[in-house]
C-alpha cells in the first residue's frame, strides 16, 4: 500500500523595514552587537511599544497579493516562553486576530498547476541572537535582531511532495520581492522556511509530523523533506513511531536529526498584549496599497506572452526577478520595442549568462538597460552583426565603454559597401578555384565554405545577408 | 475548578516563578478561586458580543518608519549582571 505525504510550510519573512516592529532602532544588518537594541528592544520596565506602520503597509500588501482575508481589527498576543535572546520573557505576536487570514498561492510542478491555501499570515518580532562559545563557559547575547519585523506565512498542508513544497518556497520568495516586502536574502536569514512534514494512509487520519528548521537554501529544502519522508515511511513500516520534534538538516551527511534540546511542552500561554491597543485598519487603507501594487509576476508573465509574442520559458526567466523584469522592459522601451524578440534573446542568452558566471545580481551588473539598449539599437540598423555584438557585449561587460565607442575604438563596423563585399568575394573565390569547381559540380554545401572565408577574410565585420547575396550572384554567373 | 499540585508545579515551571514546597497548597487554592471567579462569568450570555482585546475601547496609534534610538549599548550594560565586547553574557545555553 502507498504513502501519502502531507507537507505545511511556515515562512518568516523579514520586512523591509528601516526600524523595528516596535521602536525606532535600526534594523540594518551587521552592526556591531547590541548598538542597534534601545531599552524597548531589551526588555526594560515601563517601556512601551509602539507600532511601527510601514509593517501594517507590507502585510496587507501581501495579503492582497494572496487574494486573503485581511484582518479589519487585528490584535498582538504575548507568546510567553523563558529563553536568554528573548528578554521580556514573551514574544509580541498574533495568535486570534492575525493581519492576513485565509489566501491562496499557485504553484506549477512539471507543468501542472495547484492552487495551495494560505492559512494565515501574522506579524510579530524576532528574537535575538545567543553567541556560544565566544566566552567559554558563557553563552553571549545580541540584541540588535530582536524586535525585527517578521510576518510568518502559514500554509495550509496542501503541499504533497518535496517538490510543490519547493515550489510554494520559491514563489512565495519571488512573491516578496516583487512586492518589495522582504529582501529575499536566504543566507542573512531574511527568508526562513520551516516545513512540517508527515506521511499517512490514503484516507486515515494525518501522521504526526516532524519539523524541519534552520535551512537555508531551496535545493537543501528539497533534500530535506526527501531524506525525512523516507524516514518516516521506513520507520512506519518497520512498526515505529514517528515522535513529533523539531529536526535539523546536515546538509554534509544529506540526513535529518533531532534537535535534541530539553522539549517543554508547547504551551505558550497567548494572551492579548496589554501593551498594544487593536490595529484597525480601513477600508481607504486598504484601497491606497492595492493602488501602489507592482504587477504581480504571474500578470507579467502573462502579459509577456500575449504583448510581446514570447515563449512561456523566455517569459519566466525574464521575470525570474522584480529586477530582471524591469531591466528587460527598461531595455524594450530603450529599444522602441522594435525587435522585442532581440532583446530577450540577449536578455536570456547575454546578459543573463553573464550574471551567472560572474556570480552578480542585475543590480550589481557592469552592463545597465541604457548600454543594452545602445548595442540592441546598432543591431538593428546593420552597424554591427549579432556575432559582432558578442563582442561589443563582452567588451562592454568589462568596462571598456558604451556600445557606439567600442564599435569605433574596435573599428568593427559592418561592412555594409557592396564594391567591398564584392572585392572580398571576389579575393575568396580566386584563392579557391578547386572549391569553386567543385560547387559548379554540385556539391552545393561549398556555399557555407565560402561564406566563412569571407566573414573571416573581413574580419567577421562584412554583413553576412549581403555576402550571402553577392557570393551567390557570382557563383552562378 | 480545583487545582492540584502537579498543576500547581507545571504552571510555576513554566512561568518561571519559584513556588516552595509549603506553599504549594495555599497557591493551589487561590488559583482555584480566580479559575472558579472564570466559571462564574462564562455564565453571562455573551451572544453576538464581540470578544474583548483590550479594556479601553481605542485603536492603536502608529510611529512613522524612522530611525529615532542611538546607541545606548554602554549605558544599559553597565547595570547588566555580566557583559563583554559587546555582548550580555548569560550562563551557558547547551544547545
Amino acid at each position: 500500500m502507498s504513502w501519502e505525504v502531507v507537507i505545511g510550510l511556515e515562512i518568516h519573512a523579514q520586512l523591509t523595514t528601516n526600524t523595528k516592529i516596535f521602536s525606532g532602532s535600526s534594523i540594518a544588518y551587521g552592526a556591531e552587537p547590541n548598538t542597534q537594541a534601545c531599552p524597548i528592544d531589551v526588555g526594560m520596565p515601563g517601556m512601551l511599544p509602539v507600532l511601527n506602520e510601514a509593517v501594517i503597509g507590507k502585510s496587507v500588501m501581501l495579503g492582497l497579493a494572496l487574494n486573503a482575508e485581511i484582518g479589519r481589527k487585528s490584535v498582538f498576543d504575548r507568546k510567553n516562553y523563558f529563553y536568554p535572546d528573548l528578554p521580556k520573557g514573551y514574544q509580541t505576536s498574533q495568535f486570534n486576530y492575525p493581519i492576513v487570514g485565509k489566501g491562496t498561492l499557485e504553484i506549477e510542478v512539471d507543468g501542472v498547476k495547484k492552487t495551495i491555501g494560505v492559512t494565515r499570515a501574522h506579524l510579530e518580532e524576532d528574537a535575538g541572537k545567543s553567541i556560544h562559545g565566544a566566552v567559554p563557559g558563557q553563552t553571549g547575547i545580541d540584541l540588535n535582531r530582536a524586535g525585527t519585523p517578521l510576518l510568518e506565512i502559514v500554509s495550509e498542508p496542501d503541499l504533497s511532495s518535496a517538490k510543490e513544497a519547493v515550489a510554494y518556497a520559491r514563489k512565495m520568495h519571488e512573491l516578496v520581492q516583487y512586492l518589495g516586502i522582504c529582501d529575499g536574502n536566504m543566507q542573512e536569514g531574511s527568508f526562513r522556511v520551516d516545513s512540517n512534514v508527515s506521511v499517512r494512509r490514503p484516507g486515515e487520519p494525518l501522521g504526526t509530523r516532524a519539523e524541519l528548521k534552520n535551512i537555508n537554501s531551496f535545493r537543501f529544502i528539497e533534500k530535506a523533506i526527501e531524506f525525512e519522508i523516507e524516514r518516516q515511511i521506513e520507520l512506519l513500516e518497520s512498526g515505529g513511531q514517528v515522535v513529533q520534534e523539531t529536526r535539523l538538516y546536515d546538509s554534509e551527511n544529506d540526513v535529518t536529526r533531532s534537535m535534541r534540546t530539553k522539549e517543554e511542552a508547547n504551551d505558550y500561554r497567548y494572551f492579548p498584549c496589554p501593551d498594544l491597543l487593536p490595529v484597525v485598519i480601513t477600508e481607504e487603507t486598504i484601497e491606497a496599497i492595492s493602488a501602489s501594487m507592482p504587477e504581480l509576476p504571474d500578470a507579467k508573465r502573462a502579459r509577456y506572452v500575449a504583448d510581446f509574442g514570447l515563449s512561456d520559458y523566455d517569459a519566466g526567466v525574464l521575470t525570474g526577478s522584480r529586477d530582471m523584469a524591469e531591466f528587460f522592459e527598461s531595455v524594450v522601451e530603450k529599444t522602441g520595442g522594435k525587435d522585442i524578440k532581440l532583446c530577450a534573446n540577449w536578455m536570456i542568452t547575454g546578459f543573463s549568462g553573464a550574471l551567472n558566471k560572474d556570480g552578480l545580481s542585475v543590480k550589481d551588473a557592469p552592463v545597465t538597460a541604457d548600454m543594452m539598449a545602445g548595442m540592441l539599437n546598432r543591431i538593428s540598423d546593420n552597424t554591427i552583426s549579432g556575432k559582432i555584438a558578442k563582442q561589443v557585449f563582452d567588451a562592454m561587460w568589462n568596462g571598456e565603454g558604451s556600445a557606439d565607442e567600442i564599435i569605433e575604438s574596435k573599428g568593427l563596423k559592418q561592412i555594409t559597401d557592396t564594391g567591398a563585399i564584392e572585392a572580398l568575394v571576389d579575393e575568396v573565390l580566386a584563392n579557391n578555384p578547386s572549391q569553386v569547381e567543385a560547387y559548379k559540380g554540385g556539391q552545393e554545401k561549398m556555399l557555407g565554405y565560402f561564406v566563412g572565408q569571407i566573414m573571416k577574410a573581413s574580419g567577421g565585420q562584412a554583413n553576412p545577408g549581403q555576402v550571402n547575396q553577392i557570393l551567390k550572384a557570382k557563383l552562378s554567373d | 475548578m480545583s487545582l492540584g499540585k502537579t498543576e500547581v508545579e507545571y504552571i510555576s515551571r513554566l512561568a518561571a516563578i519559584a513556588v516552595e514546597e509549603n506553599e504549594v497548597d495555599q497557591v493551589a487554592a487561590k488559583l482555584s478561586n480566580i479559575l472558579d471567579l472564570f466559571k462564574q462569568m462564562e455564565a453571562a450570555d455573551t451572544e453576538g458580543v464581540d470578544p474583548m482585546a483590550h479594556p479601553l475601547d481605542q485603536v492603536q496609534r502608529l510611529r512613522a518608519d524612522v530611525v529615532t534610538e542611538v546607541d545606548q549599548h554602554e549605558k544599559l550594560q553597565s547595570i547588566a549582571p555580566s557583559a563583554e565586547n559587546g555582548l550580555y553574557l548569560v550562563p551557558q545555553v547547551i544547545e
